[in-house]
């Protein structure tokens, strides 16, 4: 399929179109002096060139709270599926390489309804990052830039111009809806490789000392590392690290009563390890009571647990967003992984 | 998932059961039987759990405490949470909500021909008893069954007309113990380690498997080092916060492990490099 060129006047004239189709168009806009994802009512709100935003695009593909069933109190249940036609505008590599492994995560085994039937009617519209963000790492996890997975993939030039290619024919239906653009030259489409190759080694504030396909068998040898302790006596148990997580799946289930106490919902809502009554039982066992073997359960589920089911897959897309996010400055798996590499060559 | 609810697509949708019975076995535990409103019977194996629901209250999952060659689904559910309080108050008529069956089975394959050592420590009995009974109705398949019951109190002892039964038999071998003294109580006083000095000469190529509180693992694991027991020949029934069932959610994960995918039956040996599984 060729690839599209739009002047930024004629991607807003597409982004309109888009938005006439009464599609959400849910995209990166700024909120205070950060950014988020949130639908999109102008193309003047679009944001392009955001570094990266407060919490991943996952909570449109598995929302904060769910819906799963309806029922009356002690009466039968019914299966509820909200998802709408949706498109998902601006999504850097990294968060799409996350939403491509939580989609397999969700398909193998028992196969989950009512996160494929959402997923299916997401249209995924990927953006080569414009801007790096302050604690990114893209680089070293290998997910700065991304070839599947998008319906759509944008990047925008250094003169400004967007290049939109489509890979699907979802994305090319989509791209069928922009008024004027022009066939992408050769000249653009070598502009565009300078960008992914600025990005494969640019998106990376700090450094992984391995490659990300060494994490697993790193893991296996340092199980009982000091780094362990030593982080997580800092650690609030907040969860923040969690909750910013594009990769972080982990969910619980709750019912809701209506008002009425006649009917109700039961609904999913995210989780997270590092809380505190994560693994608790009932009688209040607590399964994994010490912060420390939460603080590494994260770590082993981004770079080995997870990988395993997956197909190798590390589980970490260096986003950065931990790192941001953790009051107590512990969070930074690079910081964990360089830590175990060093030791494992002294060892 | 029984027969007919094959075709039902929505992992998370349970089916509705009615209480058919329903008795208290202690002050704190029900015994409850059950049959599937759609009529058929869930097709479950020993060592299984179904997650149990009722809507407004919430799901949690409970292991299976009747065999397969019974008819209906008995379950013996503890009155610790909100969930549980609500299911202590149901009566027979009273509908609940049932997914499943969920996880790995008891070896019953691997276990014919052997002798089967069960031990069990308090509500440890109640999936161990699937396995029991089940073993009891082929009887021919199996070698010696002996069986070792350790509860807190004489109260909380569960299955006393059942166990009562179970002395009886000459094909099979129970002892019991408790750990706090009784003046009606006659028997061994002591945890449920005391009682495998008793059966020391059996567990030689016995398969043994394993069921309580996680306190009492590790006691017990121990005492079957000491005595010899491979590994191999161990298997264990773990508890874990099964919210899902399905293996999505990650509360049951244990390491690597998921309790309701991998487990929450598990040959000990296979255990081996998963520390936080005892």
């Amino acid at each position: 399929m060729s690839v599209r060129k739009f002047t930024s006047q004629q991607f807003d004239e597409f982004v309109s179109a888009m938005l006439k189709t009464g599609r959400p168009v849910i995209a990166p806009q700024a909120k205070d002096d950060r950014f988020a994802f949130g639908p999109l009512s102008s193309p003047a709100d679009l944001r392009l060139d955001y570094d990266v935003t407060i919490l991943p695009p996952k909570k449109y593909v598995l929302p904060q709270v769910e819906p799963l069933l309806e029922f009356e109190v002690f009466g039968p249940y019914q299966s509820v599926y909200e998802g709408k036609p949706m498109i998902l505008l601006g999504v850097h590599p990294y968060d799409l390489a996350a939403i491509l492994q939580t989609d397999e995560l969700f398909r193998q085994g028992y196969y989950d309804k009512h996160y494929m039937d959402r997923r299916k009617q997401i249209t995924i519209i990927a953006l080569d990052v414009v801007r790096p963000s302050i604690n990114v790492f893209a680089s070293s996890m290998g997910t700065a830039t991304i070839s599947k997975g998008y319906d759509i993939l944008l990047t925008v030039l250094k003169d400004g111009s967007i290049l939109a290619d489509a890979a699907t024919d979802k994305g090319q239906e989509l791209l069928r809806l922009a008024g004027a653009s022009a066939p992408a030259s050769e000249a653009d489409l070598k502009a565009r490789k300078a960008v992914w190759d600025y990005n494969a080694a640019g998106l990376n504030k700090h450094v992984l000392l391995c490659k990300p396909s060494f994490l697993p068998k790193l893991l296996e040898q340092h199980y009982n590392h000091p780094v362990w302790e030593e982080k997580a006596r800092l650690c609030y148990s907040c969860g923040s690290c969690n909750m910013v997580c594009p990769t972080c799946y982990c969910f619980d289930v709750q019912d809701q009563v209506d008002w009425n106490l006649k009917n109700g919902q039961r609904a999913r809502c995210w989780d997270g390890c590092l809380l505190e009554h994560f693994a608790v039982v009932a009688g209040n066992h607590n399964f994994r009571k010490e912060r420390s073997a939460r603080f590494r359960h994260r770590l082993y589920r981004k770079g080995k647990y997870v990988p395993a089911k997956i197909g190798g897959e590390i589980a970490c897309v260096g986003c950065g967003r931990c790192i941001t996010a953790c009051t107590a400055k512990i969070a930074n798996p690079v910081d964990v992984y360089n830590r175990l590499i060093q030791d494992t060559q002294l060892g | 998932m029984c027969e007919c609810c094959n075709g039902q697509t929505d992992i998370y949708l349970p089916q509705m059961a009615t209480i058919t019975k329903r008795k208290m076995l202690t002050d704190t535990e029900v015994y409850m039987h059950l049959e599937m409103d759609c009529g058929q019977d869930l097709a479950y194996q020993p060592g299984q759990f179904v997650e149990v629901s009722l809507a407004g209250i919430g799901e949690a999952p409970i292991s299976i405490s009747s065999s397969p060659t019974q008819k209906g689904l008995e379950l013996v559910v503890r009155n610790v949470g909100s969930l549980t309080r609500a299911i202590h108050k149901l009566q027979p008529g009273d509908k609940l909500g049932i997914r499943g069956p969920y996880g790995a089975t008891y070896p019953i394959e691997e276990a014919k021909g052997r002798n089967l050592v069960f031990i069990c420590g308090g509500i440890g009995l109640v999936p161990q008893r699937s396995f029991i009974r089940y073993a009891l109705d082929h009887r021919g398949n199996y070698g010696k069954i002996i069986v070792l019951i350790g509860t807190k109190t004489y109260s909380m002892r569960l299955f006393c007309d059942e166990i009562a039964l179970w002395h009886k038999r000459t094909d099979m071998k129970v002892l019991e113990t408790i750990d706090e003294a009784h003046e009606q109580w006659h028997g061994n006083v002591g945890v449920v380690t005391t009682l495998i000095p008793k059966i020391e000469n059996e567990l030689a190529g016995s398969l043994v498997l394993v069921c309580g509180p996680p306190i009492m693992y590790k006691f017990v694991l121990i005492s079957l080092a000491d005595a010899h027991v491979s590994k191999e020949n161990i298997y264990v029934n773990l508890e874990r916060r099964m919210k899902c069932g399905v293996g999505k959610c990650g509360h049951c994960q244990i390491n690597d492990k998921y309790v309701c995918q991998d487990g929450p039956v598990f040959r000990f040996s296979e255990l081996a490099l998963v520390p936080e599984a005892i």
